[in-house]
């Protein structure tokens, strides 16, 4: 029964992280029908850049290294926004409606960042070191214990969660992007500018990877490849749950993060991975669009 | 149009032709006619340098534990170099990119020993890379340095293996963890063939020390969720675990091992794939305490390893440390370069003949060529991970320690060797 | 003018061929098998492309099928060299007796045809599942790159049957031959020609009948089609079994020449990679995606033998420009001039 309740916790915990890997991945696709695969470059920019942060701390300002976190997490915000943006405007403004060729360009733009980031870093990982109140825990029994650091990513993705429901449901610049998300051509000869509209949907996509790149570093290794190890379960959770809607995002990472974590206890890491993606493969075949899909009329998509 | 056809037909088979030409006698068929045998033993001593290969990943995920032993490498290289070089010959190294992919090691190896037909080859780190060059250098009779511990149970008369064999790092952890903690163990690792098999020697050597196995865990390559496993291991109560973990995965491992509040009073673990290097990727705060098995440590305290530090830092930057597998990769240039002096030659057959016994006053200490299985007799030493991210050793052989990579000394390692 | 370019395509194919039939006379051994190797990843192209260039289905787990062909053949080599021993990965992994479904595979004959049957059946079921339930577009791209990662994972982790994450290597013989002997290296290579020329010119053959007009057509308007009462899904699952069916052999015939297979072929990287053949060879021509596989192949061995530590680098800059703009990948390269005159006018028209 303890070890039920800590597995779930453990769910719980890997559902948020990947719902902070996934959501920007869910807004760009859904908006503009990017697959973005070098989404997962921007997890890496963040947890470097929250390396860089940790750095600086412990070199010039060693007092107030216990709350270097707040500025970590929101450097790699922007840090990882402003990237985004730029490569936005570089590269993604010219492949809209070539959905396939966005997969293949962001690929390479992929493996120019992981060598940007050996060159810059080295490839052997760097560590951060987590203040000591995230190393600490929370005992509810002897057995029932609940790790800060992960507890402190979940409110983290709540307050995530939060902020892009208000930005998207009860802004102005929101319900731009949702008419753009709806019909993109009515919206602009409504005077909506997509085009800005879509620089910065993207900038605040890889922004919100940059968070839970910062998030990663207390959990797991920052190098170079970082990246790839979060992609392919962030497309899949995108894509169980119905790209492009946040409820969607939300099912389909807690899908993949409550049942790896179960089905990992119950047989091993290896076949649990293969339970999850295979039952994903099924739930496929009876919603061919996710289970949260936009329910749309239009036939060719 | 059919006049553009024909043109372009013409264009074609001149191109064709030329090329012909330009390159007739060198190819492949000319020399299938000459040597059916195929036993070109690579010389790589014609002019005035020796080539050699260096074969590490240098992007993919191997890069990050395997750039740091090139530099080791070519370091090492440099040395001789200055020193006069070997057979009044200048070293040069030809660098290959393995990219963490075995078929790029194999098609990599396949040019080094072919093309540039380079003396010697140091490289590889993992086992799948390893095992997808051998039958390369058994087939064109090269010469490969291997500079990494490995699960054993190999022994190819083209390699020679400069780290640790299973009996110099493995079992005698294992004994000492049982002696000093107890005799449940929990066995976790990657799932690749060095853990698998590993843990599969572990498990023997369980049986004849009435230990007990509470658990054994593989998580797929670059996993990083760790939370079940750790909950797994608290809820199994052992004495200590055997972490054969690999990579990005121990820095996520010993991160939720803390953070679950577990530290190295309550369960230890002991580790095989974690040096220095690797310490310093997690962060020494979440290592503090636990163990690792090696033949080196950066605080060896032999003067030919504060030349060896001092060297290395100096040449790649004081915030570089030295660990086992870097200096199993710098004695290895030095042992292949000792036994070319002694074969006067760089053929393959003599220089193998002369290494037989050969010795290095090595970083570790003085390191023996066995003759039989190519592999280092070796001091084993266990470390207890400090606060400064280094490596104090809590207990080691006098003697350096024989190679023993089939395990056939130990009685209850009956069985796993098989067809040998 | 349409006749004269596709006329011109299949001229390149020609010389394409007739370059690599006369490479073993002034190549050096280790060129021969490089190309034979890109020999190999070319008849995946030319699957693929016959997926997604004509159908428009994008498939990102075709090392899926690349691997079930190459571990059968693996499978018969293991046996072959092991002298009726066990398998040497087995030994280490504490297997005592040969697994049954390791036993056929000692025939050759059985092999080959497991490499034709395999990906079939395993393509078929799965093309037909999901195009019967419609899974379109991207999600079956997710869907197709879970399943390498299904499979691969499962490789790994069932090292005492398939030698785990370090596959299955060191062959020596095929039949009663050595693999060392050159002879037998040299009709390896002529096999591998042999056989890309043999499908590239079905897949020719096929795209130019009917057939190739219909997948077309699936592939700009699949609902209209299924309004003309064309039952698209039928069309779909057999051009996902053929390129499947074909990315087998490839794997097959990769095996005998490179010597080893892994999970790391089967993997989603290797399988994107070889979308990138296509994608920069130019899709829908299938001598583009022949090209492509060799071209960017042959620039990777070069490149990264120059730069070993920057390779990267070119290879993804490559990816962006090509894609970016050349959509029509190489094989339209008569364009490139037109390209930049209209670059460099747009700019003008900015101003």
């Amino acid at each position: 029964m303890q070890e039920l309740i800590v597995q779930l916790f453990n769910g719980i915990s890997l559902s948020s992280i990947l719902f902070l890997s996934s959501i920007g991945l869910a807004i760009t696709f859904g908006l503009m029908g990017v697959i973005n695969m070098a989404h997962g470059e921007f997890i890496m920019i963040g947890a470097y850049t929250t390396y860089i942060v940790q750095n600086i701390f412990i070199d010039h300002f060693p007092k107030l290294f216990n709350s270097y976190i707040f500025f970590a997490i929101v450097l790699s915000f922007f840090v990882a926004s402003i990237i985004g943006y730029i490569l936005e405007r570089l590269i993604i403004s010219h492949l809209y409606g070539r959905i396939v060729d966005s997969l293949l360009v962001t690929w390479g733009v992929s493996l120019f960042f992981q060598q940007l980031a050996r060159s810059i870093f080295g490839a052997p990982n760097v560590s951060v070191r987590m203040p000591d109140y995230l190393q600490r825990n929370i005992h509810l029994t002897n057995d029932i214990v609940f790790p800060n650091n992960r507890i402190f990513i979940l409110i983290i993705a709540l307050i995530c969660l939060v902020l892009i429901y208000i930005l998207m449901y009860r802004s102005r610049y929101g319900r731009n992007v949702l008419a753009v998300m709806q019909n993109r051509e009515m919206a602009a000869s409504l005077g909506i500018n997509t085009r800005r509209v879509d620089s910065l949907t993207f900038a605040i996509g890889s922004g919100l990877a940059g968070i839970a790149g910062c998030a990663i570093t207390w959990i797991g290794a920052i190098g170079p490849t970082i990246g790839t190890s979060y992609i392919i379960d962030s497309f899949v959770a995108v894509v169980a749950g119905g790209a492009g809607t946040i409820v969607g995002t939300i099912f389909g990472a807690s899908f993949i993060g409550i049942g790896e974590t179960i089905f990992e206890f119950l047989t091993t890491s290896s076949i649990g991975k293969v339970l999850v993606f295979t039952c994903v493969i099924i739930l496929l075949q009876f919603r061919p669009k996710g289970l949260f899909a936009v329910k749309t009329r239009v036939l060719d998509d | 149009m059919a006049k553009l056809k024909v043109v372009n037909l013409l264009l074609g088979f001149v191109l064709v032709l030329a090329l012909l030409a330009g390159c007739s006698g060198g190819g492949a068929i000319s020399s299938a006619n000459k040597k059916t045998d195929s036993t070109s033993s690579s010389s790589g001593g014609s002019g005035n340098v020796i080539k050699v290969g260096i074969l590490h990943s240098a992007s993919g995920t191997m890069a990050m534990s395997e750039t740091p032993v090139r530099d080791a490498e070519l370091l090492a290289i440099k040395q001789i170099n200055n020193n006069g070089g070997v057979l009044g010959k200048k070293i040069q190294p030809v660098i290959e990119d393995g990219a963490s992919d075995n078929a790029t090691f194999a098609e990599k190896a396949t040019k080094l020993l072919e093309q540039d037909k380079v003396a010697t080859v140091f490289g590889c780190w993992t086992s799948a890379s390893r095992k997808a060059v051998k039958p390369i250098f058994e087939k064109d009779n090269g010469l490969l340095w291997y500079p990494v511990q490995y699960e054993g149970m190999e022994s190819s008369p083209n390699i020679f293996y400069t780290g640790a064999a299973p009996n110099q790092q493995i079992v005698p952890a294992v004994e000492y963890m049982t002696k000093k903690f107890g005799k449940k163990v929990f066995l976790v690792g990657s799932d690749y063939v060095f853990p698998r098999t590993a843990n599969s020697i572990i498990k023997k050597q369980a049986k004849a020390l009435g230990m007990k196995v509470v658990g054994e865990e593989y998580t797929p390559l670059g996993d990083t969720d760790f939370a079940t496993i750790v909950n797994k291991i608290k809820s199994s109560k052992p004495d200590y675990v055997f972490n054969t973990l690999n990579g990005d995965s121990n820095v996520a491992f010993f991160k939720q091992y803390r953070t679950a509040g577990i530290s190295a009073k309550d369960i230890p673990t002991i580790s095989v794939s974690i040096a220095e290097q690797e310490v310093k990727g997690i962060g020494a705060s979440y290592l503090e305490g636990h163990y690792v098995s090696w033949n080196y440590y950066e605080t060896t305290d032999t003067s030919a390893n504060k030349k060896f530090v001092s060297a290395y830092k100096k040449a790649y930057g004081n915030k570089r440390v030295t660990d086992d597998p870097i200096e199993a990769g710098y004695n290895a240039v030095y042992l292949w370069a000792k036994a070319v002096k002694k074969a006067e030659s760089t053929n393959v057959d003599k220089v193998k003949t002369a290494a037989k016994g050969i010795t290095f006053d090595a970083p570790e200490g003085t390191v023996k060529i066995d003759g039989d299985n190519q592999h280092l007799y070796k001091q084993v030493r266990v470390g207890e991970i400090e606060s400064n991210g280094m490596i104090k050793e809590v207990w080691g052989t006098k003697e350096a320690i024989k190679p023993d990579p089939y395990l056939k000394n130990y009685k209850w390692a009956k069985g796993l060797t098989g067809v040998q | 003018m349409i006749g004269k370019i596709i006329s011109n395509k299949i001229l390149y194919a020609i010389m394409l061929f007739i370059f690599l039939a006369a490479l073993p006379f002034f190549a050096s051994m280790f060129q021969v098998s490089l190309f034979a190797k890109f020999m190999c990843f070319a008849i995946v192209a030319i699957g693929l492309d016959m997926i997604w260039g004509y159908t428009g289905i994008l498939s990102l787990g075709h090392g899926v099928f690349f691997g079930l062909g190459g571990y059968c053949m693996a499978m018969y080599l293991k046996m072959a060299s092991s002298n009726g021993g066990l398998p040497d990965f087995m030994t280490w992994s504490g297997v005592t007796h040969l697994p049954f479904f390791w036993k056929p595979f000692g025939n050759l004959a059985f092999a080959i045809l497991m490499v034709v049957i395999l990906p079939a059946v395993v393509a078929l079921v799965i093309g037909s599942l999901t195009f019967i339930n419609r899974i379109r577009g991207v999600y079956f791209t997710i869907l197709s790159q879970a399943l390498a990662l299904i499979i691969s994972t499962l490789l790994i982790g069932s090292q005492k049957y398939t030698g785990g994450s370090n596959g299955i290597t060191g062959f020596t013989k095929i039949l009663d031959f050595s693999l060392t002997n050159p002879w037998v290296q040299l009709s390896m290579y002529y096999i591998t020609l042999l056989a890309l020329i043999v499908i590239f010119f079905i897949c020719w053959i096929l795209v130019h009948r009917r057939i190739g007009k219909t997948l077309v057509a699936i592939r700009d308007g699949e609902n209209r089609l299924r309004f003309l009462g064309y039952n698209t899904s039928v069309f779909k699952a057999f051009v996902y079994a053929l390129s499947a069916v074909i990315a087998g052999i490839a794997g097959a015939l990769y095996v005998v020449q490179v010597g080893i297979i892994s999970p790391t072929e089967v993997g989603i990287m290797s399988s994107i990679e070889m979308i990138i053949w296509v994608a920069i060879g130019g899709k829908g021509t299938l001598v583009g995606a022949m090209f492509g596989a060799i071209l960017v192949n042959g620039f990777k061995s070069a490149i990264s033998n120059q730069f070993p530590d920057l390779w990267s680098y070119f290879i993804g800059i490559l990816f962006i420009i090509v894609i970016l703009w050349l959509p029509k990948g190489f094989i339209s390269f008569h364009e490139i001039p037109e390209r930049i005159m209209k670059f460099v006018n747009r700019n003008k028209e900015e101003i």
